[in-house]
C-alpha cells in the first residue's frame, strides 16, 4: 500500500491508500463527528453526519468521510457554513426521535441544533445500525436485524436467536446511542417467553 | 431452426425468412402490449383468429400480435399491412366487418379511423396520424413489426446483424470506441456516458465481470422500459451481448420487475430462442465468445432502480444503496467489475453498431444524442409512449404529439423525470428535450416520465404527492432521505390542509438542501426536486396556502368551500339529490343552500349542476357569503324570465 498525501483543513496529511478520509483525519488529530461509524465495522454511510467537502481536480462536492477513500491531492474541508447547517439539520431530525440521547445532546450543543425543531416521533431508534452490523459482522450471529423499510424501518431481535445467544453477549448494548436497543431486547424477551418478562432471564 | 455457427449462416436464415414472406400478403398487426390488453385486445385477437378461420383465409392473411405501438389512449390498435391502414379502439364486434370489408373488399371503415379533434379530418395510415408523424421511432418503432415471441420477426428486420458485426469485424476496444463516439448517455436517469462506463468496466481488474440490464422501472405512470422489454426483447439482449463482448463479461443478468409478467414471459422466450440458435451460450455464432443471461425478478422497490441497490438485491440482500466509490464498474456484483445499463440504453446499442456512431450522433443536441422514449400521461389528449429526437421542444411533445390538454383547459406544468423530477412551467415550454437542458430547469430527464398538468392542479399538492411517494419508497438507510422526507411530507401535508405557518418554506428549503447534498444515493439526492421546482416556479401558490389559507387551483379539499350562487340557482334539485351528506337545503322553486357545517367538500354538487346554470361555485381563501333570507328563496315566474 502506497503512502499518499492529501490536504485536510489546510493541513498536509499523510495516509495509506485504501484508507477513508475519516481515518486519515482522525490519524492527523482532526475530528469529524459520526454516529454510525465503528472502527471494527465496514463503512455504512447512514447517519451522514460526517459529511465533508471534498475537492478533487477542481470539483467540489459533499461526501461522507466515513466511506470516501483518500486520493492523492484531495483537498478536504471538514467545516463550513453549509456543512454546519447540514449537520445541524441532521441532528434536529434525529433529536425528534431521541431528544435525551447524551451523544446527540452533546453534538446538538456543538452545532446549535434545536431539539424541538420537529415534532417528536414515537421511536427512539435512529437507525445507525451499529447493533445490527456488530451482531452480523463481528459476532456473525444476526440475532438483531432491520425489518421493513423507509420510515417504517425498525430494528428487531429474532426471538429464537436472541433468547439463545444474547444473554451471554450483549456486546451491542453499549453501542446504542439511544436506549432503544435495550428496550427492543426487553420487549423480545417478554414476547418470546412470558416467564422471562420479570427479568429472571437476564439475571441468570 | 438449427444452431447458427457463423455470420454467413445467420444471413442465410435471414434470407430464408424473407424469401418465405410475401410483402404483398396482407398482415394484420394487433397491439398486444399491456395497455391494449387492458383495453380488451385479447378478445379482439381471438375474434380475428375465429373470423379468419371461419372465412377460410388462413393461408391468405398473416395475423401478428405485437408489442406496444404507443398510442395507448386509443387501444386496441389494429394495423393492416401492406396498406398500413390503422384502426383504433377496435372491439371484437368490428372484426368480421374488418375482414369482409377491408381485407376482402379493400374498403376503409371510416368510423375506426383516427379523427382530428379540431378539423375532423380522418387519417388512414398509422404513420400519418399526428401522434406518430411527429415522432422519431428508431428504438420503439420496430415493436409494430415484431411478434416478440417469434425470433424470425426480429431476424427479418435485421436482428443480430449488429452482434455479428461486433463479434467478427470489431475488437472490444473498437466497440467501446464506437459507443463513446456516439455520445450515447444512459437512459435510466443519470445520463452518464455509456461508452465511458463500459471502458471503466473493461479496464477494471477482477474476474469474472458482469453485465446487467436494469428493468426495474418504478416510476408511477412510466412504462417505456416495460414496453420495450415486452415488445422487442431481442433488441435488449442483442445490445447486452455486444456490451458483454466489449467489456469482457461472460455472464449477464436482467433485473426485471415481478409486476411485469408479460415482460418476464417474453424475455424468457427470447432467451430460450437465442440459446437454441447459438446466439447465447457457448461460442456465439462460432466466434469463440461465450455469454449466458439469467433473469432475476425484482420484488418491486423503487430504490432497486438505483444501481448499487439493484446489485444488492441481485445478491439476495435487502435492496439498499451502497456508498460510491467504489463504483460498480470497479466493485459491483459480488465485488466484481459490473456494468449496469437501463433497458433503453441497451436497446440503442445494436442501432449504433449497425448504423455507425456518426449517424446516431447526427440526431439530437450537443450534449444529448439519439432519441428518448417518454411516457406521456396526465392531462393530455393522446396518452401513450412517444419516442422523440433529443432537442425537440417540450411544446411540440405536448401539442403536436400529445394533442394538447383535453376539456379546453389550460396547460399549467409538465413533470418530467419521474417522482424525483421537477415541474416545468408554461413559460419554459420551448425548452429543448435533453439531459442538461432539463436539469438546468430544475427537473431532469430521469427515465422518461412526462406528466402533464392542467390549471386545476395544485402545485403544492403535486409536491406533496411525489414526496409522499418517495417517503414510502425511501429505503431508510440514510438520515437526510428517511427523516428529511418524513418531515418534508408532514410539512407539505400541513400546508395543503391550511395549517401551514410562517417559516415552513424556509424549513423545507433546509431539509431539501440536506437531502440533496448529504443523501447516500441518487434517490435521496433528487427527492427534493418536486418541492424545489414547484417552489421555484409557483412560489405564489405556497404563499397563498400558508398566508391566505387559499388554494389558487381550487384543488386542496380542506381549503375550498362550495357555494350556490342564488342568482343562478334554478332550484332543479339535481345537486340536492346527489349530495351524499344531505347538506343541501332547498326544494322545488326554492333556491338551494349548502349547509357549510354538513358539507364534506366532495364536489358532487359542482359536478352535477347543469352547465347552463353553473350555479355551484368553488371558492377558496374567502368567506362563504351568508345565505339569502328565507323569503327571497322562492323562485317566481318573473325571476325565472330574467
Amino acid at each position: 500500500m502506497s503512502e499518499i498525501t492529501l490536504q485536510i483543513d489546510g493541513k498536509e496529511v499523510r495516509a495509506t491508500e485504501g484508507m477513508t478520509v475519516l481515518e486519515a483525519a482522525r490519524k492527523a488529530g482532526i475530528s469529524i463527528p459520526t454516529l454510525c461509524h465503528h472502527e471494527k465495522l465496514a463503512p455504512f454511510g447512514g447517519c451522514r453526519l460526517c459529511v465533508v467537502e471534498a475537492e478533487f481536480r477542481g470539483q467540489k462536492r459533499l461526501v461522507a468521510a466515513c466511506a470516501y477513500p483518500v486520493e492523492k491531492d484531495l483537498v478536504v474541508r471538514t467545516r463550513s457554513e453549509k456543512i454546519d447547517r447540514i449537520r445541524r439539520s441532521l441532528l434536529e431530525l434525529l433529536l425528534a426521535h431521541a431528544p435525551d440521547s447524551p451523544e446527540l445532546k452533546e453534538l446538538a450543543g456543538q452545532y446549535g441544533a434545536d431539539k424541538d425543531h420537529f415534532e417528536k416521533e414515537a421511536m427512539f431508534c435512529i437507525h445507525c445500525g451499529l447493533c445490527v452490523r456488530y451482531c452480523s459482522e463481528i459476532k456473525k450471529m444476526n440475532a438483531v436485524g432491520f425489518v421493513d423499510r423507509g420510515i417504517r424501518k425498525e430494528i428487531s431481535f429474532i426471538p429464537e436467536l436472541a433468547l439463545k445467544e444474547c444473554n451471554g453477549c450483549k456486546e451491542c448494548f453499549p453501542l446504542c446511542p439511544t436506549s432503544y436497543l435495550q428496550a427492543a431486547f426487553v420487549l423480545t424477551e417478554a414476547l418470546a417467553s412470558p416467564a422471562a418478562s420479570t427479568g429472571t432471564m437476564s439475571k441468570k | 431452426m438449427a444452431r447458427l455457427n457463423s455470420p454467413e449462416e445467420l444471413e442465410k436464415v435471414r434470407q430464408d425468412i424473407s424469401s418465405r414472406r410475401d410483402p404483398k400478403k396482407p398482415c394484420i398487426s394487433i397491439c398486444a402490449g399491456t395497455g391494449c390488453i387492458a383495453c380488451g385486445t385479447s378478445e379482439v385477437i381471438s375474434a380475428f383468429k375465429r373470423e379468419i378461420g371461419k372465412q377460410g383465409l388462413k393461408d391468405q392473411v398473416d395475423l401478428r400480435s405485437t408489442g406496444c405501438h404507443g398510442f395507448c389512449e386509443r387501444g386496441p390498435i389494429v394495423v393492416i399491412d401492406p396498406e398500413e391502414i390503422c384502426y383504433l379502439q377496435v372491439t371484437p364486434g368490428d372484426v368480421s366487418e374488418i375482414i369482409s370489408q377491408t381485407l376482402k373488399e379493400k374498403k376503409i371503415i371510416d368510423r375506426l379511423l383516427y379523427v382530428d379533434q379540431v378539423t375532423g379530418a380522418k387519417t388512414v395510415k398509422e404513420s400519418d396520424i399526428p401522434f406518430y408523424k411527429n415522432q422519431k421511432r428508431i428504438i420503439f418503432g420496430p415493436n409494430r413489426k415484431i411478434d416478440p415471441q417469434n425470433i424470425e420477426d426480429y431476424l427479418a428486420i435485421g436482428g443480430y446483424r449488429a452482434l455479428a458485426k461486433a463479434l467478427f469485424q470489431m475488437t472490444p476496444e473498437q466497440v467501446i470506441g464506437e459507443v463513446k463516439t456516439s455520445k450515447l448517455r444512459g437512459r435510466g436517469g443519470a445520463g452518464f456516458p455509456t461508452g465511458v462506463k463500459w471502458e471503466a468496466a473493461r479496464k477494471a481488474k477482477g474476474e469474472p465481470k458482469y453485465v446487467v440490464v436494469n428493468c426495474d422501472e418504478g416510476d408511477p405512470g412510466a412504462y417505456m422500459d416495460r414496453s420495450v422489454m415486452e415488445g422487442n426483447p431481442h433488441s435488449v439482449i442483442e445490445g447486452l451481448i455486444i456490451g458483454a463482448y466489449a467489456i469482457g463479461a461472460h455472464e449477464g443478468f436482467v433485473y426485471v420487475r415481478q409486476e411485469y409478467p408479460l415482460a418476464v414471459n417474453n424475455l424468457g422466450i427470447a432467451i430460450q430462442q437465442d440459446e437454441e440458435h447459438g446466439l447465447l451460450g457457448k461460442n456465439i455464432l462460432g466466434s469463440g465468445f461465450d455469454f449466458d443471461v439469467k433473469v432475476h425478478r425484482g420484488a418491486g422497490a423503487f430504490v432497486c432502480g438505483e444501481e448499487t441497490a439493484l446489485l444488492m438485491s441481485l445478491e439476495g440482500k435487502a435492496g439498499e444503496p451502497k456508498p460510491r466509490p467504489p463504483y460498480p464498474a470497479v466493485k459491483g456484483l459480488w465485488d466484481k467489475p459490473t456494468n449496469i445499463n437501463n433497458v433503453e440504453t441497451w436497446a440503442n446499442v445494436p442501432l449504433i453498431i449497425n448504423q455507425g456512431a456518426d449517424a446516431f450522433a447526427s440526431i439530437g443536441t450537443e450534449g444529448s444524442k439519439g432519441t428518448k422514449i417518454f411516457s406521456l400521461v396526465g392531462k393530455i389528449s393522446n396518452t401513450g409512449l412517444v419516442e422523440v429526437p433529443m432537442g425537440i421542444p417540450l411544446r411540440d411533445v405536448v401539442y403536436k404529439i400529445g394533442g394538447g390538454i383535453p376539456g379546453g383547459k389550460k396547460f399549467k406544468a409538465m413533470q418530467t423525470g419521474g417522482p424525483s423530477g421537477g415541474c416545468i412551467p408554461e413559460q419554459l415550454l420551448d425548452l429543448k428535450v435533453g439531459f442538461d437542458e432539463l436539469t438546468q430547469a430544475g427537473s431532469m430527464m430521469g427515465s422518461g416520465g412526462m406528466i402533464v398538468m392542467d390549471e386545476d392542479t395544485c402545485m403544492v399538492d403535486v409536491a406533496r404527492y411525489f414526496i409522499d411517494f418517495l417517503t414510502e419508497e425511501s429505503c431508510g438507510k440514510c438520515v437526510p432521505c428517511r427523516e428529511g422526507l418524513r418531515q418534508m411530507h408532514k410539512i407539505l401535508t400541513r400546508i395543503t390542509r391550511g395549517k401551514g405557518k410562517e417559516g415552513d418554506i424556509e424549513t423545507l428549503q433546509v431539509l431539501a438542501e440536506t437531502a440533496a447534498e448529504a443523501s447516500l444515493c441518487a434517490l435521496g439526492k433528487t427527492a427534493p426536486n418536486p418541492f424545489l421546482s414547484t417552489l421555484r416556479y409557483f412560489r405564489d401558490e405556497y404563499e397563498a396556502h400558508i398566508k391566505e389559507k387559499r388554494c389558487p387551483a381550487l384543488s386542496c379539499k380542506e381549503l375550498i368551500s362550495y357555494y350556490i350562487d342564488p342568482a343562478k340557482c334554478r332550484a332543479c334539485m339535481i345537486c340536492l339529490k346527489k349530495c351524499p351528506a344531505k347538506a343541501i337545503d332547498g326544494g322545488k322553486k326554492k333556491i338551494h343552500i349548502i349547509d357549510q357545517e354538513k358539507c364534506t367538500n366532495c364536489g358532487n354538487c359542482f359536478e352535477v349542476c347543469p352547465s347552463r346554470f353553473g350555479a355551484v361555485k368553488k371558492i377558496s381563501g374567502e368567506p362563504v357569503p351568508p345565505p339569502i333570507p328565507e323569503p327571497e328563496r322562492t323562485i317566481t315566474r318573473e325571476s325565472k324570465d330574467t
